[in-house]
């Protein structure tokens, strides 16, 4: 390769079959005390008929070294935020904490059965209380659930709640006529999946040529009392803020209906704006984005659902509560000791249980833990660092990439491919070029409004030499584009696999391993 | 860098939001803690779970079993859990092979022949388990049948009730505490699905075989959910016996107790209706130099692409913990997993005898079981627990009266190989000193 590259270097990286090839009959890994009740036959116990007769044939048989050697060998064909930028638009991958995963490791926790009586568990009650203030004060909405296990089931739950409001509001009859869910052609295709299993149907407003949602579309589609409400991402997922936000809430109010808004692209605004003082009526947050919760390589996430207190008694339950004994009066020390905290089930309005238990607990203490090592006034600087980074890359590019919106851009900023593609370079192998510069390529073809869209987030976790490094990579590929067009299409270069016939996979999808004699695939 | 880019202040970087939105004061959080601050106040607040630290039989869908260390090992590596959802396969090699080995090892487990990367939990998994069921059936009757979790219940009735699905409820035999005689009359040509648990919430196991043959006889599936995933390797999987739809809680494989999540969920079906399902699916896919690798695939199911029509609106999975139960199956591996389920079958009939034993105590229900059973005091049953808890220490399992008023005086009690001989017999002793003392008596 004939580029400059700063960021990385080739490395061994080792082959590894699946662990049911390396699988030998016989080979254990574990150890556990003998029996120490007196031993029968399973057959008294349970009949025969109710038994496995397979003996778990094809379950793997290795060394616990075995394990050990396939995990960290494949670990290391990851690409993971401790690595660098991963610059997911929209996914905000900023840094985990380890200190966060060692509070959510403490044994009083990690050990604590949700089923544990109110008695036994006060202190984890108390972590999840404390969350749900601080998400209050931050979104300035004050009935909060951490129940929804990620963001779309945080969306799902709030357009739930949306639908349970004006069912009572409205009464069943009138409200019937109330199915239809405005969301914008530019929100993330979780948000009409939510409303459809809602019982909404969709109808998709346009955005304007500058980014922004389209007020006299909007308009028009409020007009016949149809509308239950508008599912809107602010800052959208161009980057961009909705300054008319006010108005855009004001309409849909006037229509009779609510406005939920994504908070996927919080990180954009915490501390330094309020979605509750936007108008905006209920809200989901991603625990996992914002907060900083490891995404795991996909999960899991913890997508709680922020409203006012005119929707709050359709939350789902149980609501953990706090009952202070003391009477009402400045919080003193000696009035905090004597709070204790409960199940609430008592909301005859709740739109029910979206999940067993209280959520994913785990993602709930990282989250506070987050919050108080930043402290009020560090929420507010991740926030101005995140932005800062934006802009400063939106500025950085702009010679060699098309941004198709002029405006500024908040935590966020998309390019496409517009000048490259008369090359025949597209967005897909930009991003796959990026690869062998050392970075996670950003998201690419999203939103679906833009054509060959690249959106970019670097988050607050990322220094200025690096987003340097960034930016004179993507430059490079600039040029790559028009001086060598091949380096770029058959990029990446320097990974163990290179790019995969996704459309064969998916002709005939062979979705997990099989002995070789019995292998076929997928007949679907 | 603000100078750089022509700005004076950070305040300016926010200019698209109208300056009355914009928040004039300091967020009302607490002020900034340092390492040794933050985890004295975590340390205190553990301190106050005593339930905890205690010796434990309380299961009910979430279950206390050895993990071995080498799973938090891999799982804390960072190359794992600090990785997002694989959409890059190229750098993404690692996470992407995981699940495809996940995928495999539900399907071995649960004796079908498809599963996902895995849903939020067991009880969101039952609940579009039930989606998928309309959507394959083009029915809209739902039959759920006996003792099932009653929070999955919950969760599966906020799901269908505004998806047009009916959902009726079979009720279980007093006396086996199994599928009773209802479901016959309920099962109809309508009947998009039977959903069943087993062992079912009182710990017993159900006929998965005559439920599957009575279900396809009506042209339904048959939905089978697993809160206890241990059991598996020691019954007849769900597959086996004919079940069109598998879903079961993974928590059991490696995963902590953590006050009830992040846990996983597991999700299975046959070969015919895999673009019907959930979540997301890796498969096996090829370079230009034929190298095997792994790429999501039949994402054409999914809401990025879909968008209202798509077949459900999950978008992560729960990728770490999938991990972590790998982790586990393959440490634990075929023999471990059997050894597993054993000891906890016979360290449960243990403590069934020995309680059965005490004056005054029965357990009401005969059907055969796994790892758990219901027994019925002969004082009310969470007064009876909370005095163990106080006086011995012990949980000693789980009141029913916080799901079934009509069950003053019943609780669950689970055992698992964690729970050794000696633990069992203070239970034991524990159950007939408490009940043995006056004021504790009530009529039952």
């Amino acid at each position: 390769m004939k580029s400059n590259i700063t960021k990385v270097t080739s490395h061994i990286s080792h082959n590894e079959a699946l662990i049911f090839e390396r699988s030998q009959t016989g080979r254990i890994g574990y150890r556990l005390p003998p029996l120490d009740v007196d031993e029968f036959p399973i057959d008294d116990l349970i009949p025969k008929e109710f038994q496995c007769d397979n003996d778990l044939e094809g379950l793997p048989e290795v060394s616990e070294v075995d394990v050990i050697r396939h995990f960290t060998r494949m670990s290391t064909w990851n690409y993971s935020i401790d690595l660098g930028m991963y610059p997911l638009g929209s996914c905000t991958m900023k840094y985990n904490s380890r200190l966060n995963e060692k509070v959510a490791r403490i044994p009083g926790f990690a050990n604590l059965h949700p089923l544990a009586s109110e008695n036994d568990a006060q202190g984890a009650l108390q972590v999840i209380y404390e969350l749900q203030e601080h998400l209050a004060e931050i979104t300035g909405l004050p009935g909060i659930s951490l129940q929804p296990a990620a963001g779309a089931h945080g969306e799902m739950t709030g357009v739930m709640i949306i639908r349970a409001f004006i069912d009572a509001r409205d009464g069943q009859a009138a409200s019937a006529q109330r199915r239809t869910m405005l969301i914008p052609d530019s929100a993330h295709g979780t948000n009409p999946a939510s409303a459809h299993l809602s019982g909404f149907s969709v109808k998709t407003i346009r955005s304007t040529p500058e980014g922004l949602t389209d007020l006299a579309h909007l308009r028009e589609l409020c007009v016949g009392g149809h509308v239950a409400g508008l599912m809107l991402t602010n800052p959208n997922t161009l980057g961009l803020f909705e300054k008319n936000i006010q108005e855009i809430c004001r309409i849909v109010h006037d229509a009779g209906g609510l406005v939920y808004m994504d908070g996927a692209n919080m990180n954009a605004l915490v501390g330094v704006a309020r979605p509750g003082d936007m108008g905006v009526d209920v809200i989901h947050l991603n625990l996992h984005k914002t907060f900083s919760t490891p995404h795991g390589g996909g999960g899991p996430g913890c997508g709680p659902c922020c409203c006012t207190k005119e929707l709050e008694p359709f939350l789902p339950v149980p609501r953990i509560v706090r009952s202070r004994s003391v009477s009402e009066g400045a919080p003193s020390e000696a009035a905090a000791k004597s709070d204790t905290y409960k199940l609430d089930f008592n909301y005859p309005q709740s739109i029910g249980r979206v999940k067993a238990f209280f959520g994913n607990y785990g993602m709930m203490l990282r989250a506070l833990a987050y919050i108080q090592t930043h402290g009020n006034d560090g929420l507010r600087e991740a926030t101005e660092a995140a932005v800062l980074n934006a802009r400063y890359i939106a500025q950085g590019l702009a010679g060699d990439y098309e941004k198709p919106f002029d405006a500024d851009p908040m935590h966020e900023v998309v390019f496409t491919d517009k000048r490259q593609t008369r090359k025949g370079v597209h967005t897909l192998d930009i991003a796959k070029r990026l690869i062998d510069y050392g970075f996670h390529p950003m998201t690419i073809y999203f939103p679906l409004i833009v054509s060959g869209a690249m959106l970019i987030e670097p988050t607050e976790s990322v220094g200025h030499q690096e987003l340097d490094q960034f930016i004179e990579a993507m430059s490079s590929i600039a040029r790559e584009a028009i001086e060598d067009p091949e380096l770029v299409l058959n990029a990446p270069h320097s990974t163990r696999i290179g790019r995969l016939d996704e459309a064969a996979a998916a002709r005939k999808p062979v979705l997990r391993w099989k002995p070789k004699q019995a292998a076929t695939t997928a007949q679907t | 860098m603000l100078r750089q880019i022509g700005l004076n202040s950070a305040e300016e970087l926010f200019e698209s939001i109208p300056k009355e939105l914009r928040l004039a004061r300091n967020l009302n959080t607490p002020a900034a803690l340092s390492e040794i601050e933050l985890l004295a106040g975590f340390e205190r607040l553990a301190a106050r779970n005593p339930g905890a630290g205690r010796s434990s039989f309380l299961g009910a869908g979430a279950y206390q079993h050895y993990i071995p260390t080498v799973v938090d090992h891999i799982v804390s590596r960072s190359e794992f859990f600090t990785a997002y959802t694989p959409y890059q396969p190229e750098i993404s090699q690692g996470t992407l092979q995981v699940i495809f080995e996940f995928q495999t090892l539900v399907c071995q487990l649960t004796g079908m022949e498809v599963a996902n990367a895995s849903m939020y939990d067991g009880s969101t998994a039952l609940a579009e388990a039930v989606l998928m069921a309309e959507r394959v059936t083009r029915k809209s009757k739902v039959i759920a049948c006996g003792a099932i979790h009653p929070e999955y219940l919950e969760v599966v009735n906020t799901y269908v009730q505004h998806a047009g699905i009916e959902l009726i409820h079979a009720d279980f035999d007093r006396g086996t505490g199994q599928i009773s005689g209802a479901l016959a009359e309920l099962l109809d040509d309508k009947t998009a699905a039977i959903v069943v648990q087993s062992p079912n919430f009182f710990g017993c196991i159900e006929d998965l075989t005559s439920l599957a043959e009575q279900a396809h006889a009506v042209g339904a599936l048959l939905i089978v959910a697993v809160t206890e995933a241990i059991s598996l390797g020691l019954l007849k999987s769900p597959g086996a016996c004919g079940a069109d739809i598998v879903v079961a809680e993974g928590q059991s494989f490696g995963v902590p107790l953590s006050f009830g999540g992040p846990y996983v969920g597991l999700f299975a079906t046959r070969e015919k209706h895999a673009r019907q399902i959930p979540g997301r699916l890796v498969g096996e896919a090829y370079d230009k130099q034929g190298r095997r690798g792994f790429v999501l695939t039949l994402a054409t199911r999914e809401q990025h692409i879909r968008r209202e029509k798509a077949t459900s609106n999950i978008c992560t999975n729960e990728g770490l913990i999938a991990l972590a139960a790998t982790v586990y199956l393959e440490t634990m591996g075929r023999r471990g997993l059997q050894e597993v389920a054993r000891q906890c079958a016979l360290k449960t009939a243990y403590a069934a005898k020995r309680i059965s034993e005490i004056n005054g105590f029965s357990i009401p229900f005969s059907g055969p079981r796994f790892n758990e059973f219901v027994v019925r005091a002969p004082v009310k049953a969470a007064e009876l627990l909370g005095r163990l808890a106080s006086e011995k220490n012990i949980t000693g399992g789980l009141a029913l009266s916080r799901y079934f008023a009509d069950r003053p005086n019943d609780f669950l009690v689970c055992v698992t190989e964690i729970n050794s001989r000696a633990e069992i017999d203070v239970l034991v002793d524990g159950l007939s000193g408490i009940s043995k003392h006056k004021d504790t008596k009530t009529p039952s």
